[in-house]
């Protein structure tokens, strides 16, 4: 897993990419502590992401909670396969993905 | 009837994924099968070296059985000798929910149901054993 941020104003985009797995969660989630304060928009670029397991979808579920009371969170570039397990857990209905 | 025995940690998931894989590459299984079966392994494995034998590490066995004809498919069979524990009662997350009231937990062997054809749990002489099947 690769991850690059910028900050514009208050504006985060992180750029995530190769596979978000059990042995990396972590490391987004500290990216993520460090990052988030005063940010009121999130993106989430997975540009370049083949793969997300369930360790990653909470990362993005509890950054999704934190943003609801900061802002909103948005998640781009989604590939076909990263997709799928957005729709089988119904996170696609529940946060702003767009491929 | 092939199979691994490894110490259950998360840094020995990329051999149990390597093992399981490797046998359905050589047969051309399709790139959407194999990413499915690399999501199952990951949530089975993990769960296994997270919790079944939390302070401590064990071990874990891995077996394979790769069928050709009449149709194609992978058994996979994961033993451990931790808590019993079976993933399969886990009650599956609600996916209507909003965000607040989404659960973090329970996703991961959601994830494994919906991408396997057949799984069972039993625990039989101090072993968990959790078998599943897949077609491809």
């Amino acid at each position: 897993m690769k991850i690059t941020k910028e900050l514009n104003g208050t504006t985060l985009t992180m750029r995530v990419s190769g596979r978000l797995d059990a042995s990396n969660a972590q490391e987004l989630t500290n990216q993520l502590n460090a990052s988030l304060g005063g940010v009121k928009e999130l993106i989430f670029d997975f540009g370049g992401m083949q793969y997300v397991a369930s360790a990653g979808l909470r990362v993005l579920l509890t950054a999704q909670k934190r943003m609801n009371k900061q802002g909103k969170m948005k998640i781009r570039n989604v590939d076909d396969s990263v997709m799928e397990v957005f729709e089988m857990t119904g996170f696609d209905d529940l946060m702003d993905i767009e491929k | 009837m092939e199979q691994l025995t490894i110490e259950a940690t998360v840094n020995n998931l990329p051999r149990v994924t390597e093992f399981i894989i490797s046998s359905l590459e050589e047969l051309n299984c399709k790139p959407k099968i194999l990413l499915q079966m690399e999501l199952v392994i990951e949530e089975l494995f993990v769960n296994v070296a997270h919790y079944a034998y939390r302070p401590d590490v064990g071990k874990c066995i891995v077996q394979k059985e790769i069928e050709t004809s009449p149709s194609r498919s992978i058994t996979m069979t994961l033993i451990d000798s931790g808590i019993p524990y079976n993933p399969l009662e886990h009650e599956d997350p609600d996916t209507s929910l909003g965000v607040e009231e989404r659960e973090i937990g329970g996703l991961g062997i959601f994830l494994v149901k919906k991408n396997v054809d057949e799984i069972s749990y039993v625990y039989k002489d101090g072993q968990n054993i959790l078998r599943l099947k897949k077609f491809f």
